[in-house]
């Protein structure tokens, strides 16, 4: 049995970890919920955005009659993994998880797979595993900007565009609520207008100036959107994980303390007994 | 009768309300939508555009993007949007400065379309509201 002493000093250290998990769990609530806002606020812009796309294309702007760089697929020979993480740990499973289910869609694939990454996480996932990787960006932050993200999208573009490769996806952590996100894979090259989510209404629009500019104007935009979600998602994603964690460390930890509280109380009670008895049994010696 | 109009950047809302008259630059000059206007879809230009609801005019600075025109519903997606109350001149001006020693400058490890863009929109934005507060408008 430890004695008193180490348990006084276990508790000690227990309960500082435990200030120190509560702080972190304040500070990423704080800002789960700015993040949260965040992605909150930018969607209806990309809603918006796709539902123009899926018009354009319900119209026929999408298949062959004006064809942009963007929208034309081609035979895949090289692939490109677009990997968004966080910068930091502390996330519980959030990194791993998004880690794997790369990993995941790498294997499945055909052609050979490159990958650029934002954030830390991503990078040291992809050199330990030894993967092809094109390039690794620094995370964004806690409140990244449309134009924090133009630089990923433009690196991208011109990968694609210069046929470096003929496939681009991205991996980011999708925020469903406080306690779920869930890592998904997502086709963002070339962009299939044809295949969005919302069915284009067909509307007999008169385009100014013409079509293709609109078009041309609006596929640079729709692919920055895209990014730019994708990486507001993975961050609103990584506070809530950090958030849950740290308070399931809070609470693991004052459990802890509870543990050692009752273990404390026996040990000295086992002392104060066994010094009883050292008592009693040296009186009952020098009686006799 | 009024019309829908919402105004959306990337990063949020602008304004959402109803509106009598909206007036945009487009990307082929001024374009004027009232209510149950022809389907348009256009992109825009860097400038003024503003809406009328009740007699009374409201001015935002619009920098590229598009409006969609579909019923009596516009929807504005601008890459950047300010309303012409939160502009500040004296910031305005200083972009410029700062944008005309880019463009001084370049070649060397400047991105000359970059400063073209900030002067423009600079330019733009102090133009407008320098004319509107003129007029009393705002």
């Amino acid at each position: 049995m430890p004695s008193v002493r180490e348990i006084r000093g276990r508790i000690k250290s227990v309960k500082n970890t435990a200030r120190v998990t509560s702080a972190m769990q304040m500070v990423a609530a704080s800002k789960m919920r700015r993040a949260q806002d965040q992605v909150v606020r930018s969607r209806p812009y990309a809603q918006k955005l796709r539902a123009i796309l899926a018009g354009l294309a319900a119209q026929g702007g999408g298949d062959g009659e004006y064809t942009h760089p963007l929208l034309q697929s081609r035979s895949v020979k090289n692939v490109l993994l677009l990997e968004i993480t966080p910068d930091r740990g502390l996330a519980g499973g959030l990194p791993s998880n998004l880690n794997r289910a790369a990993a995941g869609f790498m294997q499945q694939q055909h052609a050979p797979v490159s990958v650029v990454t934002v954030g830390r996480k991503g990078k040291e996932f992809m050199a330990r595993t030894g993967q092809n990787i094109q390039a690794s960006l620094p995370g964004l932050g806690d409140q990244p900007s449309l134009g924090d993200c133009l630089p990923i999208t433009a690196l991208v573009a011109q990968l694609y565009t210069d046929g470096t490769v003929d496939e681009v996806h991205v991996a980011y952590t999708r925020f469903i609520n406080t306690l779920i996100q869930e890592p998904v894979v997502a086709q963002l090259l070339p962009i299939k207008a044809g295949e969005l989510e919302e069915p284009g209404v067909p509307v007999d629009y008169e385009y100014e100036p013409d079509p293709e500019t609109v078009l041309n104007t609006l596929l640079p935009r729709f692919l920055d959107t895209q990014v730019y979600q994708a990486v507001l998602e993975s961050s609103a994603s990584e506070q809530s994980a950090r958030m849950v964690a740290m308070r399931n460390a809070t609470d693991a930890a004052d459990e802890m303390v509870d543990g050692l509280t009752l273990e404390l109380n026996k040990a000295r009670q086992a002392m104060i007994t066994a010094e009883l008895l050292d008592l009693v049994g040296g009186v009952a010696a020098l009686e006799g | 009768m009024p019309m829908r109009l919402e105004i959306v950047t990337a990063e949020r809302i602008i304004f959402e309300g109803e509106v009598d008259v909206v007036v945009a630059p487009g990307g082929d000059g001024e374009l004027g939508v009232l209510p149950h206007h022809a389907a348009v879809m256009t992109t825009l230009s860097s400038g003024d555009l503003h809406y009328r609801i009740g007699g009374k005019d409201n001015h935002y600075i619009v920098h590229g993007g598009f409006m969609d025109v579909r019923g009596d519903q516009v929807v504005v997606l601008a890459d950047a949007a300010e309303h012409i109350d939160e502009i500040d001149e004296t910031r305005a001006e200083q972009a410029i400065m700062r944008a005309q020693e880019r463009i001084a400058a370049a070649g060397v490890d400047v991105d000359l379309d970059r400063a073209m863009a900030s002067l423009r929109r600079a330019q733009v934005r102090l133009n407008i509201t320098r004319r509107r507060r003129k007029q009393g408008v705002v």
